[in-house]
């Protein structure tokens, strides 16, 4: 070899993913430029952060954004960092310099596209903030249902339908429990217990299909998912129509002191409980995958089971019990919906959630903190869809719905690279 | 001096998988502080009979004593709790945690149910200075080569207070200063009392460090050998049934026009990271180039590279003078390019297809085979059956499915398929790894009649002997490079072991990658 002259032949311009992602930015770019180009020069958005509920001001005070400089100037920054990776596409030596464009780029994607929306308004921030985490609570818990099965080896499809059940069933124990001596909260308490404890009997199900008799998962996942709309509908149709089906959500709670802080006292600590569990089950998930023993064998059990089993681990037993939490937290997430947004039960009222937390799982790369940035970008894209509709701009709302998704998938797919599960998930264990 | 007292004894172990007897009525002591050595084909049922006494499988009949007490080993915690250890033949490690994570897995020290990895790193750091095993604890298994995940194992093993340690095949993914590291680390085990089972296939290694050798054969005990008083040749014939050439006989290469010529060759793995970075030689007709590595260097990506199944990041390569880097496979094949892959069940055989069908892989679309769409069954029948009696494979019927012939019968059928065509440069990749002795040097035999037929030969192996047996010149792989390519007379085990670590200086230290 050291003989031979290294001769470094480039083999004409490769498509790197790099590159992909570079002419994304680009276009963003020319796309945020244009924009301001089509607007007055004087155009100013102000940004608030109000209380949500009173409107009172917060004392903060007011962010007065020039919208068609402000616009100029980031549409120039994307055009630049796409340029720049264009040509450096190897990102060698100047990996850093390449690191901080994109991640800037990123950082100020969210704001622009508010100030965007807004532009020439008056928009609140406490209240995007608020509803982009209140709507990313079923899709951040159901996430969390997914790393505790996928971390075990078990595919778990059928979130969407543990979901959708323990939203059926908690509501419908609340519908009963209501008109009995019960006070309303210990009512509510139990509805969400049942709520959780349905998730967890439907993934017991999940468990013997895909762990016992070995059926493939995604297969069982998807039995559970159809399962669940037929019975759902069923029992809202024998049982909850017959009546007025309403009842009251779940109310809120504040956090003393925390709740004083301002904007985010108003906009995180005053909530419903269920969206407090959310960070419950973030920490509590966390802390048991990467710090504790169980952790540790879960994680070992998705990856490597026999390298479990020879060291004494019961593979199957490990992944009936993750299964089984994994069916509780997204019983957890499915009686958010009934017994927390909506206070009714509707046919198919999880909408695809379930689907959108594996995304976000996926996201995350399998990990608690990184499903939860996911779930809360899925929940900003959500509400920003909400609040251009109720503005009523003049664009296509659902494509600027659509281009978070986009910019994360692009971001994710070519910068931080390629998720890789568990490598057993999937796989049945056999011994012999 | 009486015999040192049995620490781990099987009586009459029998198991069978469906369709195979894998282990038949064997019987064998393991005496303490002692090195028992297992020899053995591959298949004769050396792995099976260790993960039955280590509790992974159950036997049909037969019972284990430990110490003299017969047990019940129903899991591999009970085995652990016996204090039997066990290094698996594939690792079994777990890729994405750490070496004290994997260490402490099933076994873990704990506060409360939190892990604590302070007092698992601290025993691994006591552990590997007291045998000398050199481990980062912190390190992540994925990151560690061969070589140290093997200590790990280890490792895993005395954390577990194992003071009956089965080691199967440890030196196959070795380097030979590698193993000698390995059989260094044995002694110092052997000192503290620990006693060893120790298997493989290599008869050298077994004479030099055995005390005593039990040899199967297709499941069965074919005997039992004193290492002080057997040969080589003794342990092999023991092995294989009947006496056996350990040497390959071929005249001296007469190399030709250049055949294929590689230059700067750089290819990606499947992870996308570099697995062969500048990569250059040049092979003639009639002479067999043989690859040497330790697993994992890079060959499999050169040779799917040079194949056409696999991009080439940077680089190029030309047969017969013609570039034909980036085309497809059929088009190498057309060039008269034979290729044996490395993994025969997944790239070299359809198992679900017959004999007489998977030997025309290659060649069904060609007008001897096929008139415009339609196959002529007759026409493929024929050639299989001429292969078939040809290259010796058994059964002789070409009806039977690809997938229920054993090893040694699919290689045979990818051989005769590969060779039979009107190749001019053959690409063989571990081509006899895991066969029995007989098919070994029957597709030797071929490799060389190819060679002097005028073919030139690109031989992949991991087995150095096979290598240093066959080869005209010897390249050795690391890291995805080409440490240095030497003429048959200078490639000795000990110069190349030294360029399969990575260290190209003339041996002054003594050192391992
Ligand atoms: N899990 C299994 N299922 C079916 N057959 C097996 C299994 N494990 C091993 N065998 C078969 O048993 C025989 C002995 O295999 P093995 O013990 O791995 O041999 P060795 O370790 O000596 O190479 C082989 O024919 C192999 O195909
Ligand atoms: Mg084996």
């Amino acid at each position: 070899m050291s003989a031979k002259a290294k001769a470094p032949r480039r083999i004409g311009f490769r498509i790197t993913r790099l590159r992909i992602i570079a002419l994304f930015l680009m276009m963003l770019g020319v796309f945020i430029m244009a924009e301001a180009g089509g607007m007055d020069g004087e155009t100013i958005t102000t940004l608030k952060l109000d209380s949500r509920t009173t409107g009172a001001a917060s004392g903060v005070g007011d962010i007065a954004v020039p919208t068609a400089a402000y616009l100029l100037i980031v549409g120039a920054l994307f055009i630049l960092s796409g340029a720049f990776n264009l040509v450096e596409a190897r990102a060698t030596r100047w990996r850093r310099l390449s690191v901080v464009l994109i991640s800037l780029c990123g950082i100020l994607f969210i704001p622009t596209v508010i100030i965007a929306a807004a532009a020439g308004d008056e928009t609140n921030l406490t209240t995007i903030i608020a509803e982009s985490l209140r709507l990313a609570t079923p899709l951040a818990i159901g996430a969390f249902a997914g790393i505790w099965c996928e971390r075990a080896g078990v595919v778990n499809i059928a979130i969407e339908g543990m979901m959708l059940f323990a939203a059926c069933f908690g509501f419908t124990a609340l519908f009963f429990l209501r008109n009995t001596a019960l006070p309303l909260e210990t009512a509510q308490l139990l509805a969400v217990t049942i709520g959780v404890l349905a998730g967890g009997l439907i993934a017991l199900l999940h468990g013997w299909l895909s762990i016992t008799f070995r059926t493939d998962q995604i297969v069982s996942g998807t039995v559970i998912n159809i399962l669940a709309v037929g019975v759902t509908s069923f029992v809202r149709r024998e049982y909850l129509l017959s009546t007025e089906a309403g009842a009251a959500k779940l109310a809120n709670i504040s956090i003393p002191i925390l709740s004083d802080i301002p904007v985010l006292g108003d906009a995180i600590f005053t909530n419903q409980p269920i969206f407090f569990m959310m960070f419950v089950m973030l920490a509590f998930t966390h802390v048991v995958m990467f710090y504790t023993r169980w952790g540790l064998r879960t994680r070992a059990v998705g990856e490597h089971p026999h390298a479990a089993d020879t060291l004494g681990i019961n593979v199957n037993r490990t992944r009936w019990i993750n299964v089984f939490v994994s069916g509780m937290i997204a019983g957890l997430a499915g009686a958010w919906f009934s017994l927390e947004a909506t206070g009714s039960f509707n046919d198919g009222m999880t909408r695809g959630a379930g689907f959108i937390a594996l995304a976000a799982m996926i996201f995350g790369k399998w990990t608690p903190l990184g499903a939860f940035g996911a779930a809360l970008l899925f929940g900003f894209s959500e509400s920003l869809g909400v609040r251009l509709q109720m503005v009523g701009v003049d664009f296509p709302v659902q494509f600027l719905q659509m281009v978070p998704y986009v910019v994360t998938l692009v971001v994710l797919a070519g910068f931080i690279g390629r998720a890789s599960p568990p490598k057993a998930v999937g796989q049945p264990y056999v011994k012999e | 001096m009486p015999p040192a007292p049995p620490v781990l004894e099987a009586r009459g172990i029998t198991k069978r998988f469906p369709g195979v007897l894998a282990n038949d009525n064997i019987s064998l002591t393991l005496r303490k502080g002692q090195v028992l050595g297992l020899l053995g084909e591959n298949g004769a049922g050396k792995s099976t009979l260790m993960n039955l006494i280590y509790g992974l499988y159950k036997p049909d009949e037969g019972e284990i004593l430990v110490n003299g007490e017969p047990v019940e080993i129903t899991g591999s915690k009970d085995a652990i709790e016996l204090g039997i250890g066990m290094v698996h033949q594939h690792f079994q490690l777990v890729d994405v945690l750490t070496v004290t994570e994997n260490v402490m897995l099933g076994n873990e020290s704990t506060s409360g149910p939190f892990l604590r990895r302070d007092q698992a790193r601290r025993r691994i750091v006591e552990l590997s200075q007291e045998y000398g095993l050199n481990v980062d604890p912190d390190a992540l298994i994925s990151d560690l080569p061969v070589g140290v995940q093997q200590r790990v194992e280890i490792i895993k093993a005395l954390y577990r207070d194992a003071d009956i340690l089965i080691l199967d095949e440890p030196t196959a993914v070795l380097t030979p200063q590698e193993t000698r590291g390995l059989f260094k680390i044995m002694g110092a085990l052997l000192e503290r009392g620990v006693s060893i089972i120790f298997i493989s296939h290599k008869l050298k290694e077994i004479l030099e460090i055995c005390d005593a050798v039990v040899v199967l054969r297709r499941g069965a005990v074919a005997g039992h050998a004193d290492p002080k008083d057997s040969t080589e040749r003794s342990l092999a014939s023991l092995m294989v049934g009947r006496d056996v050439i350990l040497d390959v006989e071929k005249a001296a290469a007469t190399p030709g026009d250049e055949i294929l010529n590689v230059v700067n060759l750089h290819v990606l793995d499947d992870r996308g990271l570099p697995a062969v970075e500048g990569v250059s030689f040049g092979l003639h007709r009639g002479e067999i180039l043989g690859v040497a590595g330790v697993q994992g260097n890079g060959q499999t990506e050169l040779v799917e590279a040079l194949a056409g199944l696999r991009a080439v990041a940077d680089g190029r390569f030309f047969i017969k003078g013609d570039d034909m880097t980036g085309a497809s496979p059929r088009t190498i094949t057309e060039k008269g390019v034979g290729h044996v892959p490395e993994d025969r069940q997944q790239d070299g055989l359809v198992a679900s297809f017959t004999v007489m069908h998977n030997l025309v892989l290659s060649t069904y679309y060609r007008d001897a085979f096929s008139k415009s769409i339609v196959v002529n069954d007759r026409a493929i029948a024929e050639n299989a059956r001429e292969l078939v009696r040809q290259y010796d494979v058994r059964p002789p019927t070409i009806n039977n499915l690809a997938g229920e012939l054993s090893g040694g019968n699919q290689q045979k059928v990818i051989v005769a398929r590969e060779f039979s065509r009107d190749t001019d440069l053959l690409i063989a990749s571990q081509p006899t790894r895991g066969l029995d002795v007989g098919s070994i040097e029957f597709i030797h035999k071929q490799i060389i009649r190819m060679r002097d037929e005028g073919d030139g030969v690109l031989l992949v192996s991991s087995e150095l002997d096979e290598v240093l047996s066959l080869a005209d010149r010897v390249a050795v792989m690391f890291e995805g490079q080409i440490m240095d390519i030497l003429p048959i007379e200078l490639a000795d085990k000990d110069t190349v072991g030294l360029l399969m670590a990575g260290i190209r200086e003339q041996p002054q230290a003594e050192g391992t990658a």
